[in-house]
């Protein structure tokens, strides 16, 4: 569904990505972790069109994605839930969700996106009339990935959404990030806890300083020596 | 409150106002009166589109004189050098605005921040001294004198009201529709915005152009009343650039009617310095024998940019969302609709 082959991803004369590939099958739930600084972010908005590769090819369905503009790679269904949240602190929980639903497709669908995201996240409901600064961490995570789904995502793409989280709702955002993905929607998750995400995931991969180092199943990964010495500290 | 909520809801208060004002040249036929209502209603205009670009877009501009003296520019030179009236500025003034916005904005959309705001200092600057050198075209600093049309004030009375009332329409229309949201969105956060499809560029293009537009329209129709510029005037950095800044951050950023208020407060407010208190100082020097005032009053008549930078140190610690409160104001379900609405 997505092929991402071989980018090299510079910020002006720093080099940060690698001949960096993966591929997201339909439908799975797929995790690039990495520490901090590996590089992931910047996969993430190479895939969104937010900064160009110098190199290598982003496919999705067979589409260039890196030739495209970053609305029109939305208009193509894949959307990107940015690292730190992102909401419009100003604006109501509900005028947040709303602004998600950008393309034509998704606006004919608003109503019941916007019922859909309720039913998956009660809490966002109950304040879906407060400006969304003020939300509490874990409930701006719910509203920001809350916000991807109204775009109607074919690929939804979640930037680290434990950031900042307490452990116990740490749990509680990946059985999120799993329920949206058991209804159906192809998921892509970058994470820095990578115990909890492999357990969720289909499969993986690791990014190192800017490369991709493995890839397998979560179980696989999780089993993998290299990772528990680095990651899990076993 | 509770009386003026029940006499003039706010739903009604603008169309008041609007009456008021269109009423006002026959109420009060003092020539000078009318021509500071004149420049107010120019301001009106000018602060309305800094807002539309400064205050919902977030995109702050210190560049309102470039396109205020291009619409003047273009009005004018249409008069002295095409030998054609002058109010065709009125079309041809802020299109030339608009025109010289695009390449600007393609060039500097990348730009953020404060950034950003350099470049549109730089684009007036470089304007004001184009417009000096090019003497072949623009006379330099010898300026362009055209004749008035109308020698009473208030043709160009209504005409300054017909924009501002326009202007502030066009605010008040941004802000219900889906457009006061992309550009709220983009001050917010513009990566998010980009990030959940919305094509910033064309957004902060189109508050761009609107900015253009209203300022290069105020500027073709203040050549025609005044009949005079000269690149000093048209391409002031404190008189048109700060100014417009001064009104909207006065009156309330990202309000539709703070640069209304704003307008009046600093039209006014420099006029009472420049005249001594409409006189009033120079009366009181007189009716006193000894002559306190004497020495003071020059100083006092110039000092109308120290009393704004005051004046604006004042709203920002005390009133950081401006006279009329800010874009919470607006909070409620006419917003929501405006969402909701295709
Ligand atoms: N806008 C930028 N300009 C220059 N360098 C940047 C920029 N953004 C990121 N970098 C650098 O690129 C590298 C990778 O950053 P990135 O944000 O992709 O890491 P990450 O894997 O997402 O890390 P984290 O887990 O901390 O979010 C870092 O060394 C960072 O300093
Ligand atoms: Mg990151």
């Amino acid at each position: 569904m997505l092929e991402v082959d071989g980018i090299d991803v510079f910020y002006g004369d720093a080099q940060v990505l690698w001949d960096v590939g993966f591929e997201v099958r339909p439908g799975e739930l797929f995790v690039l972790v990495g520490a901090n600084g590996a590089g992931k972010s910047t996969a993430l908005k190479a895939i969104s069109s937010l900064i160009r590769p110098a190199r290598g090819r982003i496919q999705f369905e067979g589409e260039a994605l890196h030739a495209l503009e970053p609305h029109q790679v939305v208009e193509r269904g894949v959307v990107h839930v940015p690292e730190g949240r992102r909401l419009f602190p100003e604006m109501t929980v509900e005028e947040n969700l709303l602004l998600g639903a950008m393309t034509r497709r998704a606006k004919a669908k608003r109503r019941s996106s916007l019922e859909w995201v309720y039913e998956l996240f009660p809490r966002l409901q109950a304040r879906r009339r407060q400006p969304a600064g003020t939300l509490s961490g874990g409930e701006q995570q719910m509203a920001a990935v809350g916000r991807g789904l109204m775009g109607q995502p074919r690929l939804l793409m979640v930037d680290e959404p434990s950031l900042g989280l307490a452990p116990i709702l740490v749990g509680e955002i990946f059985s999120i990030v799993r329920r949206v993905h058991e209804e159906g929607v192809t998921t892509l998750m970058i994470e820095q806890n990578v115990q909890q995400s492999l357990a969720v995931c289909d499969r993986a991969c690791v990014l190192e300083n800017g490369r991709i180092v493995l890839h397998g199943s979560g179980q696989q990964l999780l089993h993998n020596d290299q990772v528990r010495a680095a990651y899990l500290g076993l | 409150m509770n009386v003026l909520q029940r006499i003039l809801p706010p739903r009604l208060r603008p169309i008041a106002l609007f009456a008021i004002l269109s009423l006002l040249p026959a109420a009060v036929r003092s020539p000078y009166f009318l021509h500071l209502m004149i420049l107010v209603l120019l301001w009106v205009a000018i602060g309305a589109g800094w807002n539309i670009l400064a205050g919902y877009a977030g995109q702050v501009s210190f560049g309102a004189a470039a396109f205020f003296g291009a619409g003047a520019y273009a009005s004018g030179l249409l008069a002295v050098k095409a030998g054609m009236s002058p109010w065709w500025g009125l079309a041809v003034g802020p299109a030339v605005a608009v025109l010289l916005a695009f390449p600007f904005g393609a060039l500097t959309f990348p730009l953020r921040g404060a950034y950003f705001a350099l470049a549109t200092l730089a684009l007036g600057e470089i304007m004001r001294h184009v417009a000096t050198i090019w003497e072949s075209l623009t006379e330099g600093m010898v300026g362009i004198l055209i004749l008035r049309t109308f020698a009473s004030e208030s043709p160009y009375y209504y005409m300054a009201l017909a924009l501002a009332a326009a202007s502030v329409g066009c605010v008040e229309w941004i802000v219900r529709s889906r457009l006061g949201f992309y550009l709220v969105s983009i001050r917010e956060d513009q990566d998010a915005a980009a990030s959940i499809g919305i094509p910033t560029t064309r957004y902060k293009m189109i508050a761009l152009s609107l900015h253009a537009l209203l300022t290069g329209m105020a500027g073709a129709l203040y050549m025609c009343y005044m009949g005079y510029i000269d690149p000093k005037v048209a391409f002031s950095l404190h008189d048109i650039s700060i100014m417009a800044i001064l009104v909207t951050i006065v009156g309330g950023v990202g309000t539709a009617y703070g640069p209304v208020l704003g307008a009046f407060v600093m039209v006014f407010l420099q006029e009472a310095f420049r005249t001594g208190g409409f006189g009033a100082l120079d009366a009181v020097n007189k009716a006193l024998e000894w002559r306190v005032l004497d020495w003071a009053i020059p100083y006092i008549k110039q000092a109308h940019v120290l009393a704004f930078g005051v004046l604006v140190v004042i709203v920002i610690l005390a009133m950081p969302n401006g006279l009329l409160g800010g874009w919470a104001r607006h909070k409620g379900r006419k917003r929501q609709a405006a969402v909701c609405s295709e």
